[in-house]
């Protein structure tokens, strides 16, 4: 047993975390919440070129990680900074799923995905699917050599700076059928595609997306007709993992302002941080903390093993690390006071990134069903 | 014990209900009942209408243009009020100073203030907090130095709610900086318009704009701002919390709420059934329920103790710490109920916006509410400084 990074994911660790400590300042960060486009293109190149896109594919895709671990560090040390730039949906699920499923010509698009220059973003949900991976209504219909798509697709993050967005549409099958998924790469500017772009409460952009019978070429499709549905959840999967380390190292921010801040705020003229009131429930946090510690290194250890302990784990450590979240952001910022309720204050923002985490890819009650569900067959 | 209310309450619940009814304007209600925020206009016309029907102060004795209801109708008041989706009476000149002023100011100021309460022509805000003294209120620097007819007022007041309305503050202020912290302030009514004042606006987490700060650079306020005597504003101030703490367990927005979250989770389709179906988030909404009547009745057996005439005591930290512990249970159970759509930011949380939501009905603000609320456990006396009082009357022999 050895619970420690290797020594290339140790160095990854440690550029990350040196380049946002020094360039993802609260200031930084804040001017890019209040921007236009929702992320810093600038950022967004200079992360690329340190590598850390590349740490999220596997070397066979151009890049030098992409496993469980490798995500896990990457997604942790975004969520310590409250990184908003669209990491989990260019890379770990619109790059994912081109690896996964793309051709060989399909798959040179990995190239650019990963130094940066090409967004992706995924088109999954729809306004009715809430978190059920396996409900789609949109369509993908044959007409004269061509696939023609019609439906909705809810909150897609990253919508507006895609230049490809990966769609997901029935071929055949009813709502909830797992088979007869299809996933198809539709260019951003493929008439009969129109976005309704809104800014997301915890940074970033998404949109509402309308597919108005978007005529592809055949060869747009990625995989074989009907047959996406495991590779989606193996995705869904990979940005669980991402996720509960984004969760996580938000969590461990959180608790450092709160520890610093209890030893420097005085009243009733001495540190608020000397009240054993508060010592005890600061001491709670750290315990929960690391119980979502090692239920990420679970999660990430278990990603690429045999599909039914990979979903139990990630099942775990989404509704572990959703609950330690909403315990983390709302006495974190308790423990602050007022302080903590004003945009402007680091926490603020992280408190909010935690909670929002927690409407991706399952809440905390839809992980614990999927639990019950894998645990109790 | 019997648990009904009586003939005569059920009465006045009937009239209550048949006014909102009546005068309540539709969209009004609407605009609450999507929990955005309400501009200064929707306040004073909610207010203009209630001052007609003379019920704009149900607390204040008749002597002084007010209902003079006691504990019990006050309560049926707000909770039909609630369900209505009426807008809250804005409490800073109606329920906090004015009572101060009725029991400890001049003949002159109520005379003056009063009646400008009532007719929304003034509007007041509450400066007592300040970046120093938070939970320690009582080490407020703010200084207030006589000379000749007037105060000059130096320091800065800050968690201002809607000061960028008000025209007037009470303010607590240091007047003796030489004795023990509690003798040494005064309290102190000052006209914003005066020169020296300074609001500047601090955005919450949610986007909005509800609290200020308030500076002051020697701002000149005439002697006779001064309410009751000078260093007695702590006993005043504390008066103001002990009397004014009936809607304190907060029942009406709770039940408000809860039923949203089950008319949302009835709407919400949650693997092919409505979310309302589903065991697990049915059971956090009936744990919520569960708690909130039982709540329910604890805060009515204070009412109906104060309406005999019994002074709350501990009670009132105990229906703090509860009311707004389950009141943010259920912001939290909204926000759960929207799923996905809870994650866009509704840019204009306030009246006004005419973009369509784009989330389904009733999802647009639950998120920006969840984190908006966490202000109930920090305000108006924290949850820690409220167990400290349990505590302290419980197991220290202490008042
Ligand atoms: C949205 C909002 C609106 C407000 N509106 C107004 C207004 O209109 N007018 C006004 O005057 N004020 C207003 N306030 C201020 C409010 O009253 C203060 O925030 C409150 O008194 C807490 O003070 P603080 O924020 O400085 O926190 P602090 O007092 O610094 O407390 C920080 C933490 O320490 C804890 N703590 C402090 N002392 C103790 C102790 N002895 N034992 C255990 N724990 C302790 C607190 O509970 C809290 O968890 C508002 C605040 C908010 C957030």
């Amino acid at each position: 047993m050895n619970f420690d990074l290797t020594d290339e994911r140790q160095m990854l660790q440690d550029s990350l975390r040196r380049f946002l400590t020094d360039r993802y300042t609260t200031q930084v960060r804040n001017d890019i919440l209040n921007s236009d486009t929702g992320y810093s293109a600038e950022i967004w190149t200079q992360l690329a070129e340190l590598g850390i896109i590349g740490a999220l594919f596997t070397e066979d895709q151009g890049g030098y990680g992409g496993a469980g671990f490798d995500i896990a560090v990457v997604f942790e040390e975004l969520g310590r900074a409250g990184v908003v730039e669209p990491f989990l949906d260019s890379a770990v699920l619109g790059g994912g799923l081109i690896a996964a499923l793309g051709t060989e010509a399909q798959k040179t698009l990995l190239e650019q995905v990963i130094d940066g220059s090409l967004l992706l973003a995924f088109a999954h949900g729809e306004p009715a699917s809430r978190y059920d991976l396996s409900h789609v209504q949109t369509t993908a219909k044959m007409q004269d050599g061509s696939i023609v798509l019609s439906g909705r697709k809810a909150v897609v993050v990253n919508a507006e700076a895609a230049g490809f967005l990966i769609v997901s549409a029935r071929e055949d099958g009813a709502v909830m059928d797992q088979d007869g998924i299809s996933l198809f790469l539709v260019p951003a500017d493929t008439p009969g595609l129109s976005l309704r772009g809104y800014p997301l409460l915890a940074g970033g952009r998404a949109a509402e997306v309308e597919l108005d019978n978007v005529s592809l070429r055949a060869s747009s499709r990625l995989g074989v007709a009907g047959q996406a549905y495991p590779v989606i959840t193996e995705r869904a999967a990979a940005a669980s993992v991402a996720l509960a380390a984004e969760t996580l190292g938000a969590m461990e921010t959180a608790t450092v302002l709160t520890r610093d801040y209890l030893q420097t705020r005085q009243q009733f003229g001495r540190p608020i941080g000397s009240f054993q009131a508060l010592q005890h429930r600061m001491a709670d946090l750290l315990i929960e903390l690391e119980q979502a510690r090692s239920a990420v290194i679970n999660a990430a250890g278990h990603l690429e093993g045999e599909p039914y302990q990979r979903e139990l784990h990630i099942a775990a450590a989404r509704n572990l690390v959703a609950r330690t979240g909403r315990l983390v952001s709302e006495e974190t910022i308790q423990l602050h006071g007022g302080i903590a309720m004003t945009q402007e204050y680091e926490l603020a923002h992280i408190a909010k990134r935690i909670t929002m985490a927690d409407h991706r890819f399952g809440d905390a009650d839809y992980h614990l069903e999927q639990f019950i569900d894998l645990s109790t067959t | 014990m019997d648990l009904s209310f009586s003939a005569k309450e059920q009465a006045f619940r009937a009239e209550v209900r048949g006014f909102l009814a009546d005068k309540l304007p539709p969209e009004l209600a609407q605009t609450v009942r999507d929990g955005r925020g309400l501009s200064k206009d929707t306040y004073e016309r909610w207010h203009a209408l209630l001052n007609e029907q003379g019920w704009l102060a149900p607390n204040w004795p008749k002597e002084f243009g007010g209902c003079e209801w006691n504990a019990v109708q006050r309560h049926i008041f707000e909770d039909e009020c609630c369900r209505a989706h009426a807008p809250r009476i804005v409490p800073f000149g109606l329920s906090m100073l004015a009572p101060v002023l009725q029991k400890f100011g001049s003949k002159q100021q109520q005379d003056h203030y009063l009646p400008r309460i009532l007719s929304s022509q003034d509007w007041w805000c509450q400066g007592y907090s300040e970046p120093g003294a938070g939970s320690d209120l009582a080490s407020l620097k703010t200084k207030a130095v006589r000379d000749g007819d007037t105060y000059v007022v130096n320091g800065q007041k800050t968690w201002t709610t809607l000061g960028q309305y008000a025209n007037w503050i009470f303010c607590l202020v240091r007047t003796d900086p030489t004795v023990k912290q509690q003798a040494g302030i005064s309290f102190l009514l000052i006209d914003m318009d005066t020169p020296g004042v300074e609001v500047r606006p601090i955005i919450l987490l949610d986007g909005t704009h509800e609290v200020n700060e308030v500076w002051f650079t020697d701002v000149r306020v005439p002697v006779e701002n001064l309410v009751g005597e000078e260093n007695k504003g702590w006993t005043y101030a504390k008066y103001l919390l002990t009397h004014e703490r009936t809607n304190i367990a907060g029942v009406g927005f709770s039940q408000a709420g809860l039923a949203a979250v089950k008319r949302l989770a009835r709407s919400q389709m949650h693997r092919g059934r409505p979310l309302i179906e589903n065991p697990h988030f049915a059971a956090r909404v009936a744990r919520a329920e569960i708690d909130l009547m039982a709540m329910s009745t604890t805060n009515l057996r204070i009412i109906s103790g104060a309406a005999k005439g019994q002074a709350p005591g501990v009670e009132s930290s105990m229906l703090k710490v509860k009311g707004t512990q389950i009141r943010q249970e259920i912001n939290d159970l909204a926000r759960r109920a929207a799923g996905v759509y809870a994650m866009p930011f509704a840019s204009e949380a306030v009246e006004g916006s005419n973009e369509s939501p784009i989330g389904p009905e009733g999802t647009t603000h639950v998120a920006a509410q969840y984190f908006n609320n966490r202000k109930l456990s920090i305000f108006g006396g924290s949850n820690e400084i409220q167990r400290n009082i349990i505590a302290k009357v419980k197991l220290g022999g202490g008042a």
